[in-house]
């Protein structure tokens, strides 16, 4: 249940951007969340409903971007997209997987109606 | 009316992360080395800070920072072992923040200890998404919560600079492979320290008493 906390962050960070472009009301909230961040889309949604309530944000969409999971071995320097929690290098077998992409988690624009 | 795109590409977790910061720099400056600790509910937190207290008697001055949902249980069983110690209710929160862990510094007497323990709440989802400031994260998995949960819990493991796998006294009773575990741990974490312990026993406490001091004399 930490998208709560998460959920304020986000309402915070919009009614903060939406205020600095001088915009009355957010239509879109465009979220960029990789998939290590273990964060529950409909989650996000269910406390923004009733979180946003009163601020710029109510009424706005929810678009999530997913990003996957992308590992680099440590040993071999192969690239991989995770299947499992298993990150063995499926190319040399090396246990020295780093995650290179899947740890993205940002408002990265807002939709705004201007008056 | 027209709509207009805004970029705002800010990280969510930004506020908690600057209060982080600061938390660590008033570690730093009273020269405290703070460990996190992240463990399902009964994996043996609050045991395994009371054990480490009671074996670095005289040689560490060990405190305590106790995050649950409700009551004071674990800061009165730190005290009562002689150490000092706050409570963080986080009344329901599922996990701590930067934050908490700041308002709680205010009563927390760091002149006086060398290494700080954050229990945090029990839970493996939640905590390890926030940074609390501390310098070294540790999980606990303990023999009874069964081989598998680096399947079902993969971020914590990935995240932690060392995990202990509490209650070995009870790998005789229990279909519990500790290789295949450490094997598939370190598959997820390749620089992991693994430390096997019994807190009842005090079998492996040694090697992680010793890692401890290490990391407070570093500080």
């Amino acid at each position: 249940m930490h998208e709560l906390a998460v959920t304020e962050s986000i309402i915070e960070i919009v009614s903060r951007h939406a205020a600095e472009a001088g915009a009355r009301k957010v239509s879109a909230i465009n979220l960029v969340i990789g998939d290590l961040s273990s964060i529950v889309d409909d989650s996000v949604q269910f406390y923004f409903d009733y979180l946003s309530e009163g601020t710029p944000s109510q009424g706005a969409r929810l678009v999530f971007s997913r990003v996957r999971v992308l590992l680099e071995c440590g040993a071999c320097g192969h690239q991989w997209e995770p299947r499992s929690a298993d990150w063995r290098c499926p190319a040399c077998g090396a246990s020295r997987a780093k995650a290179i992409r899947g740890r993205e988690f940002y408002v990265d624009s807002i939709e705004v109606e201007d008056r | 009316m027209s709509t207009r795109r805004v970029p705002v590409i800010e990280r969510i977790m930004g506020a908690n992360d600057t209060q982080a910061a600061d938390n660590r720099r008033i570690f730093d400056e009273h020269g405290v080395h703070v460990v996190n600790i992240m463990a399902a509910p009964g994996a043996g937190k609050t045991s395994l800070i009371l054990e480490t207290v009671r074996r670095l008697q005289g040689e560490l001055r060990i405190g305590a920072i106790e995050g649950d949902v409700a009551s004071t249980v674990d800061t009165d069983k730190v005290r009562a072992g002689g150490a000092p110690a706050v409570q963080i209710n986080t009344g329901g929160g599922c996990h701590l923040d930067a934050k908490q862990v700041a308002q709680s510094l205010n009563e927390f007497p760091l002149d006086e200890v060398d290494l700080v323990f954050i229990e945090n709440v029990g839970n493996l989802i939640c905590p390890v998404g926030f940074a609390l400031g501390e310098h070294t994260r540790v999980a606990i998995s303990s023999v009874p919560e069964g081989d598998d949960k680096p399947y079902k819990y993969p971020k914590i493991y990935a995240n932690v600079d060392a995990l202990v796998i509490n209650k070995i006294d009870l790998l005789p009773y229990l279909p519990f492979d500790l290789e295949a575990f450490q094997k598939l741990v370190r598959s997820l974490n390749p620089d992991i320290e693994l430390f096997p312990v019994s807190c009842v026993t005090g079998e492996g406490m040694d090697a992680w008493t010793s890692w401890l001091q290490n990391l407070a004399r570093a500080e």
